[in-house]
């Protein structure tokens, strides 16, 4: 795979390129197939792995801690830690172990996505008021009963809007991806910044960043009102 | 349907609870039954033990030492989990579970017990108009847009869906309104006219006690019973100066609020007495109206409006006597 041109071919570009004015829209038409939508496509991709198995990662590990109270703080102590290594640092100390490649991007990204999701999931688990919880345990419902058809139904606001903010901040940290594999939109921004801070290119791909994150956390609110039809029942008590 | 199951009695044989590290037992060496198809109220001062007592019931609290039987089978023996499905629980703050429609509540044991969706579907109804929520109207709410009241009729409805034999009823009034609760307590009693459980009812207001049950035990700091007796009993003959105190000053007035005009024998019927009430008010409220009226006898009158005889003070007090 090429790397780009390092000097933008100015024989053929408008007039609004060779100046480097703020925003050139005949650019990015031009350029949409073959920069813009695969960074976009490889951006979406970089994202959902990340928030996938972050997720279930995060999941078993609230799942533990709330089963077992002493899991609790070490799993909270390293997903915090996690959390506080700069990016590209942690790109620097992952790639003697896991290469330069995807999943040396793929494991920071994963990283970052720990201390949100299982804070999160943990606190909706424990979002059961505990009257509900004494009406289950007097009902007759097991313990596995409890955690299926009470407390994970509960938590699921809570659960969705850590994935909410995870997936946003994954969105906006995965343009540092390109620092380490050609991928994303990461990817043309870094280009721009090198080709003499070409402005259409960097805002265009800016912008793409800030719309996928807009539209993804439009898509988890709009899941979670589907799936949590009571939170948004009104109050017609007379 | 289902067909409904017969009430069975609850007996407590010595039974005792006692937390490590405390010296003094929750429940103390506890011993009485309760009878088929009866209410029996558990009252009694905070750390009186009454909602631990109850908990040995359902095994939501274990056993240290004695036994509870239930239809003369042991709940030591009966594995927790089952034991529970065949009982009803009602707590104060009800617990509905907020993310499930009324309907879906109402249907939780049965659907632990595996009844079939078209057994559950009429039984959830049934119990909704039973509770006098209207199953059209209801069905389909959250407990987020219900009041407070309805809230705990649902909880009493989810309690009776497997039609149990014994129900557990820890305050289930206690945060209501005081005008609620008074409707709740009267559909109470008329529901258990129709479904005759045994109710083992928890409850710190002896007013009210004295209202729903059919006995009343009386427990005291240490889990300690000081009497088992109908209300009637309890007012007329406390057991100790701590009943006596318990039931309180106004126990000759209560135990007039027991009885209602309809049940006393009355003098002959004449014309020139007033004021006037109604067969079916209680004799408290009789001699209420006598004496912010300033007289000494009251015609009694029947449906129709017919004199039915007059109570005089003097038989208002021999009754007490």
């Amino acid at each position: 795979m090429t790397d780009g041109p390092v000097i933008p071919d100015f024989g053929q570009a408008t007039s609004c390129v060779r100046e480097n004015r703020l925003f050139c829209p005949g650019w990015v038409s031009d350029n949409w197939g073959t920069v813009l939508q695969p960074a976009l496509v490889q951006h979406v991709k970089l994202t959902l792995i990340a928030v996938a198995v972050g997720f279930v990662l995060a999941f078993a590990a609230a799942l533990l801690a709330h089963r077992h109270g002493a899991f609790e703080r070490p799993l909270a102590i390293l997903s915090a830690v996690l959390y506080t290594i700069p990016a590209i640092a942690l790109f620097q100390l992952l790639v003697p172990i896991t290469g330069i490649g995807v999943l040396t991007v793929e494991v920071a990204l994963v990283g970052y996505t720990l201390l949100i999701l299982f804070r999160n999931v943990l606190e909706g688990l424990r979002a059961t008021p505990p009257e509900v919880r004494e009406a289950a345990h007097g009902m007759g419902l097991t313990r596995r009963q409890t955690l299926l058809r009470v407390e994970l139904p509960l938590a699921l606001p809570a659960i969705v809007a850590g994935l909410r903010v995870a997936t946003v901040s994954t969105i906006a940290l995965a343009t540092i991806a390109a620092f380490v594999i050609p991928e994303g939109l990461g990817r043309p921004i870094f280009t721009a910044l090198r080709d003499n801070f070409f402005k259409t290119e960097i805002i265009a791909a800016g912008t793409l960043a800030i719309l996928l994150a807009v539209a993804a956390d439009l898509l988890l609110v709009l899941l979670q009102r589907s799936i949590t039809p009571w939170a948004s029942a009104r109050r017609t008590a007379t | 349907m289902r067909a409904a199951r017969e009430a069975v009695d609850i007996v407590f044989d010595g039974a005792t609870k006692r937390y490590p590290g405390r010296r003094a037992p929750a429940v103390d060496d506890l011993t009485f039954s309760i009878q088929a198809g009866e209410i029996c109220c558990l009252v009694g001062p905070s750390g009186g033990g009454k909602t631990t007592a109850m908990k040995l019931v359902n095994r939501l609290v274990e056993l240290t030492s004695g036994d509870v039987r239930i239809d003369g089978r042991s709940v030591r023996d009966l594995d927790p989990t089952e034991l529970r499905r065949g009982i009803g629980y009602v707590i104060q703050q009800v617990g509905l579970f907020p993310h499930m429609t009324v309907g879906e509540n109402v249907a939780t044991v049965p659907r632990l017990l595996g009844w079939r969706r078209d057994e559950i579907r009429p039984r959830v109804d049934e119990l909704l108009d039973l509770v006098d929520l209207p199953a059209v109207d209801y069905r389909s709410r959250y407990a987020s847009q219900l009041s407070g009241g309805e809230r705990q009729r649902v909880g009493l409805a989810r309690a009776l869906a497997a039609d149990p034999p014994v129900m557990l009823m820890d305050e289930p009034f206690g945060a209501l309104d005081p005008i609620t609760r008074a409707r709740l307590q009267k559909e109470l009693l008329r529901i258990q006219g129709e479904v005759q459980k045994t109710i083992v009812f928890v409850t710190h207001d002896i007013d009210e006690a004295i209202l729903i049950g059919d006995r009343i035990a009386i427990l005291r700091e240490g889990g300690r019973l000081v009497q088992v007796d109908t209300p009637e009993r309890l007012l007329a003959r406390p057991a100790d100066e701590f009943v006596e105190r318990f039931v309180g000053e106004d126990r000759g007035l209560k135990r007039l609020s027991l009885t209602t005009l309809a049940e006393v024998e009355l003098d002959p019927p004449s014309d020139i007495v007033t004021p006037t009430a109604g067969a079916e008010t209680t004799l408290r409220d009789a001699l209420s109206l006598m004496l912010s009226e300033g007289s000494r006898s009251l015609l009694v009158l029947d449906a129709d409006e017919r004199p039915r005889g007059v109570l005089t003070f003097d038989r208002l007090s021999e009754l007490l006597q």
